[in-house]
């Protein structure tokens, strides 16, 4: 995973996008990178001092005049401070690397959902719902572990490097050259291992994808595999591509086998080659006080250069981590900048002198990116009270023509009036405080009946006890009330995430009494009905006509029986008007209207009707 | 999380993988030497320490003596390379064979488990037995087992070789890395808590995220997008709380170990020159011991890495047995029973059924049917519709009482001749990522192009797919968009071409409208035509002309007979049928 998104950014390469991120740390946080940045340096230069103490002992040893206990454990207590100032900083570091970590994260996460909320259809649309999802969880995530690894490894790889390597390097070149060497040799080898592998990870995401496709699909499927004897099929599907998962895992398993090996080698062979090295130059130093010296260089230099090597390898995880990262801040840029294209009307008051009307004037509406027409040319007006059907064919547009009423997409062309103003003069809060919008699928939401009810601004404004009473109402009129009083704890009764625990015709029903009670002008039923059976469609419709008589209706359905009592039906067909009227209207003159009522009725029941 | 033996599911693993134990045993012992030679390194190189000390002081360099330590020791280095890249490159394909395997044998018992297993799991979680756990036990083989016999190596040897050079300093070093590893397990104990809380903030924040972002709009609908904003920072704040917390723990963890390293290789070098100080060892040793406590306190941390790892392979592999281990669906290769040239005469005698023991669901059913007869079955959700066809496929297997096909006992004949005498059409249209082609066919290779365009033209599919692209070469994705109805109309091409003696639609026009239905309904009706037809429907008008509607509610038929008769009659079935004109 991290390897095959690293590639992706390689490829990317775009920097700045991190920097758009950088660039939210507050003043309080760049503070806290810097006092980091300074422990960071005061913490490798301890690291570094502990071989400088041993350097001190071995010469203290090879001087070879006795007497020197007090001064080795002298130098031993320096070293064990030395180590142990050397963890404190570094968990000071860790410790403000987790505050500016988390907070950048809680920010980010926080920014990027009070964005997400402010988007329409449209945006959510574009983006999918999964991957908003992905962005505002696992990818602000994925940026927080690269700042708190950042700052304690990152930051700290180079410094460390570059410091070791002026240490080193005064002491005598032939040894700096052999550090080199190893380096460039570890640094050539995983290079050549991440190109020759990382193009294999990136397609073992594809294979494993698609291993966990054709299971899914045996699973989702298992009744037709199993009607159509189809068990051998479905497996040797499988097996294709249960080999193609092997035969790359293998490929990148035997590739990777040598990494450790290799840098193991690598740690182990160097300080072979510095005391090979340092033989001949104590060999050929002239006097014994400079064949002291390099004695005790010789053991010191060993420890740096592993310190060095370890260094370099730690950059190596820079690789890994920071492409990753990358693609996630650009993933979050890309939500934070987009805007929605929907944009607030000047009335912010909810003081028309028309009430419940709405008009549809030549709207027609394009989806982005579409070329067609989602629907075109759509007039007509309901007055106060009216209740207005729409038919047609899945996909003719019903659903697409309810959806820009409450301004989840901007019309294309033509207007809509409601209240005989254009609803994009009205600010959305004021628009949607007039509409009652009940969802095709029910959507509910963790919390209780009650707050599902009176949910968002439909409390806002109203006494106590009138609240109660509302929500009683509501659910009264969706034939909830039934279910709900045999709840053990009524009004009360929890509702799970996403209302797992009540059954599809009841979510609809709460949705409908959530609309009810915001006491709208205009209820919108977006195909509302279908998940009830007959007879509670008939007994709410009934009851909604008696109750709220003064409310106008839009229902979208696909029973004829819902909608024959309307007074005006707009029967749509592949986004186009082609009928207006009414039942037994529409019956007579519109042979669409009349295709589905002939498939729903009898002729009979129709002949009746005309 | 399942309960699992953690004894008992690695012996299971360890079975499992029997046919590879010699290349693991073999990867084992390369291992091990491969560790040694690495662990020799520092006690050679003790040598040549001493023998440059001794040269300063002597001022003749052994360089011959040194050289040919040296050349050892690079064999040595390079050995121990070849030897464990071996044994990686072993281990991989071992774990590569042996997860290959598993995943085959679950994916070849997924089609071996009773239907009922898959009613009480979810997909997902079959699913992630496939690929996640597989992965979790594949990723432990291949390193965890890997880092632990050549830790353990490591650690004895290192721990061998320090005490052979000098009690009194491996006692230093190892007490200092005890101490250190004391305070490690301290802090992650500690840390537990905030993980858990963490993971558990997460949990909260990625419900309300889910939440609203799936009922997006309904929040715009109703203004609550600040409130819900409101509940997110609120819990945000909680998330950050812990997870900076946890952040930090575990961001502990690296410094910790560079101090147990440090405090073993300060320990180390304090005793050592003390002891060269009083003459009680040499300076190499120092060098040496330097190497040794890192070699000894570097596998700790790793084999504590591996047995967490172990852990979750345990947890992993017992899943993945526990899967394997399910009943399988009766052995039949010894029924010799067959139907030759099916009538589609079907009866049912006294049959009943529950998915468990104490819930029947069909409580005696009787039921005969006559070839070429329409029988529709028409009820309230949950009255037993689909149970009564899945009966009939021998998905579930009746608890009493017989189900006859042309007189033959159907339990007497093995499954696929069941199954195959039957065109089956479900609700859920099942298609897969393919090409409309090779949907329609699925898996009857002999089934010829112009057989499935000949099915096409007969469901009135063709027309619609002539004017795709690729016309039947479409490959069906995600990003293709058919309608509910043309799904359909595949799936029903698809029972076309089968070609079944018998057929049963399962609510198949259910998720459609009713002018597609229409469409729909005259394929099916094409395809039924002198075949013996089960048609389950809620919506009444697609079984108006069946030759019998069976009405059931709770297992039992309640009302039987011809459209016509039934609206007589004035039951059930009439006022279902008349509650769908009635005006408000």
């Amino acid at each position: 995973m991290l390897i095959e998104a690293g590639k992706e950014s390689i490829k990317a390469g775009k920097e700045s996008r991190m920097l758009k991120i950088f660039k939210k740390f507050t003043k309080k946080e760049v503070l806290f990178i810097v006092i980091a940045l300074s422990f960071i340096v005061l913490q490798v230069g301890l690291d570094l001092k502990l071989p400088d103490y041993m350097a001190d002992i071995t010469k203290l040893l090879e001087e070879k005049s006795g007497g020197h206990v007090s001064d080795i454990m002298e130098k031993g207590l320096y070293m064990l401070l030395c180590a142990l100032g050397s963890m404190l900083a570094s968990c000071f570091v860790g410790f403000l690397a987790a505050q500016v970590a988390a907070g950048l994260a809680k920010r980010l996460r926080s920014e990027v959902y009070e964005k997400t909320m402010t988007f329409t259809m449209e945006e959510i649309n574009a983006f999918s719902t999964d991957s908003l999802i992905t962005r505002t969880t696992n990818d602000v995530t994925q940026i927080q572990t690269l700042i708190a690894m950042g700052l304690q490894v990152v930051i700290k790889a180079p410094i460390l490097a570059t410091w070791a390597i002026i240490k080193i390097s005064n002491k005598n070149w032939r040894w700096s050259f052999a550090t080199g060497v190893t380096v460039f040799i570890m640094m050539f080898y995983l290079t050549v291992m991440i190109a020759l592998v990382l193009p294999k990870f990136r397609k073992l995401q594809i294979l494993t994808d698609n291993l966990n496709k054709v299971t899914r699909e045996n699973l989702s499927g298992i009744r037709v595999v199993r009607a159509y004897n189809a068990e051998m099929y479905q497996e040797d599907k499988f097996d294709i591509a249960n080999q193609n998962v092997m035969k790359t895992n293998l490929f990148t398993g035997r590739s990777m086998a040598s990494v450790f090996p290799m840098m193991s080698l690598l740690i182990s062979s160097l300080p072979l080659a510095i005391y090979w090295i340092g033989m001949y130059l104590i060999k050929d130093a002239k006097d014994i006080g400079t064949k002291f010296q390099l004695f005790s260089d010789m053991v010191v230099f060993s420890s740096y250069a592993l310190q060095v090597i370890m260094a370099f390898m730690m950059l190596i995880v820079v690789f890994f981590i920071f492409p990753r990262a990358n693609i996630s801040a650009n993933r979050i840029n890309e939500v934070l900048e987009t805007s929605s294209k929907i944009f607030d009307g000047q009335i912010t008051t909810n003081n028309q002198e028309e009430k419940g009307t709405i008009e549809f004037k030549n709207v027609g509406f394009m989806y982005p990116d579409a070329s067609d027409y989602a629907i075109e040319n759509i007039s007509f007006k309901a007055k106060k009270g009216e209740t207005i059907a729409f038919i047609g064919a899945t996909g003719s547009g019903k659903s697409t023509l309810i959806n820009l009423i409450p301004r989840f997409f901007d019309v294309t062309s033509g207007e809509i009036l409601i209240d005989g103003e254009n609803i994009k003069k009205y600010s959305k809060d004021v628009l949607r405080k007039k509409i009652g919008y009940v969802p095709q699928k029910a959507v509910l939401f963790k919390g209780s009946i009650f707050s599902n009810v009176m949910f968002g601004d439909n409390i806002d404004n109203l006494a106590e006890g009138e609240i109660k009473q509302l929500a009683n109402d509501a659910l009264e009129i969706s034939q909830a009330k039934e279910f709900v009083d045999k709840m053990k704890k009524g009004i009360d009764s929890s509702i799970a995430q996403g209302g797992n625990n009540v059954s599809g015709g009841q979510k609809q029903r709460i949705s409908i009494a959530r609309a009810i009670a915001r006491k709208p002008e205009i209820l919108l039923f977006d195909d509302s009905f279908s998940a009830l059976d007959y007879k509670t469609d008939k007994i709410l419709r009934k009851q909604l006509k008696e109750q709220k008589s003064s409310t106008t209706s839009l229902i979208v359905a696909q029973r004829i029986g819902t909608i024959k009592d309307a007074d005006k039906i707009v029967v749509l067909d592949a986004g186009k008007m082609v009928g207006y009227g009414t039942h037994k209207e529409l019956l007579n003159n519109c042979k669409v209207y009349y295709e589905i009522a002939i498939s729903q009725l009898s002729e009979d029941e129709i002949k009746k009707d005309m | 999380m399942e309960e699992f033996n953690f004894g008992d599911s690695m012996k299971k693993l360890i079975r499992y993988c029997r046919k590879y134990y010699f290349p693991i045993v073999v990867a084992f012992m390369l291992s091990i030497f491969g560790t040694t030679f690495n662990i020799i390194g520092p006690d050679r190189l003790k040598e040549v320490t001493n023998k440059i000390a001794e040269g300063i002081v002597t001022n003749a360099m052994d360089v011959d003596g040194i050289l040919k330590i040296v050349t050892i020791l690079t064999i040595l280095y390079v050995l121990g390379f070849l030897f464990n890249t071996s044994q990686g490159i072993i281990m991989a394909t071992c774990t590569q064979k042996i997860t290959n395997k598993m995943r085959k044998d679950i994916s070849y018992k997924i089609n071996k488990i009773p239907l009922k297993y898959f009613d009480q799991t979810t997909v997902g979680d079959t699913l992630s037995r496939v690929t996640n756990d597989v992965d979790t036990i594949g990723q432990s083989l291949n390193q965890s087992i890997g880092t632990l016999v050549s830790g353990i190596t490591m650690f004895f040897g290192s721990l061998f070789m320090m005490t052979k050079t000098n009690w009194i300093m491996t006692l230093s070093g190892v007490v200092a890395t005890i101490i250190g590893f004391i305070v490690m397990i301290l802090i992650t104990k500690k840390s537990q808590k905030y993980f858990g809380q963490q993971q558990e903030e997460l949990g909260h924040l990625n419900g309300l995220i889910e939440e609203t972002y799936t009922g997006h709009n309904v929040i715009v609908a109703y203004n609550d997008a600040h409130k819900e904003i409101t509940k997110f920072n609120e819990i945000n704040e909680n998330l950050y709380s812990s997870a900076w917390k946890s952040q930090f723990l575990s961001g502990l963890m690296m410094p910790l170990m560079t101090f147990i390293g440090n405090l073993g290789y300060v320990a180390v070098c304090v005793t050592g020159a003390i002891l060269v100080e009083k003459d009680m060892t040499e300076i190499g040793t120092i060098v040496a011991f330097m190497m040794y406590i890192r070699l000894f306190t570097q596998p700790l941390a790793q084999m504590a890495q591996a047995i967490t790892s172990l852990q979750a392979t345990a947890a992993a592999s017992g899943r993945v047995f526990k899967f394997l281990r399910e009943d399988e669906l009766e052995d039949e290769s010894h029924k010799t029973d067959v139907v030759e040239d099916v009538k589609g005469h079907i009866e049912f005698n006294h049959v009943s059924f529950g998915y468990t023991d104490d819930k029947i669901i069909i409580n005696d059913f009787n039921l005969e049917v006559k070839p070429g007869e329409k029988v529709a079955i028409v009820g309230p959700t949950g009255a037993g519709k689909s149970t009564l066809v899945n009966l009939l496929m021998r998905f579930y297997e009746t608890n009493s009482g017989t189900i006859k096909i042309d007189g033959k006992n159907i339990k007497d004949l093995k499954r696929e001749q069941v199954h195959s005498m039957f065109g089956m059409v479900l609700q859920d249209t099942w298609l897969f990522e393919g090409t409309i082609k090779d949907n329609i066919r699925y898996n009857l290779s002999h089934v010829s192009d112009e057989q499935i365009i000949k099915a096409s033209k007969a469901v009135g599919l063709d027309k619609f797919v002539r004017a795709l692209p690729n016309a039947y070469d479409t490959v069906l994705d995600d990003k293709t968009t058919l309608s509910a109805g043309q799904k359909q109309l595949i799936t029903i091409a698809r029972a076309y071409v089968l070609n079944a003696p018998m057929l049963i639609l399962d609510e198949a026009t259910s998720s459609v409208d009713t002018r597609t239905e229409l469409i729909i309904q005259k394929a099916m009706d094409k395809l039924a035509e002198g075949r013996t037809c089960f048609v389950i429907a809620h919506r009444l008008s697609t079984i108006k002309n069946a030759n019998t509607i069976l009405v059931l509610k709770n297992g039992s038929i309640i009302e039987h007979g011809n459209h016509e008769q039934l609206l007589e009659l004035g039951g059930f079935y009439a006022d279902l049928y008349n509650s769908q004109f009635e005006i408000v």
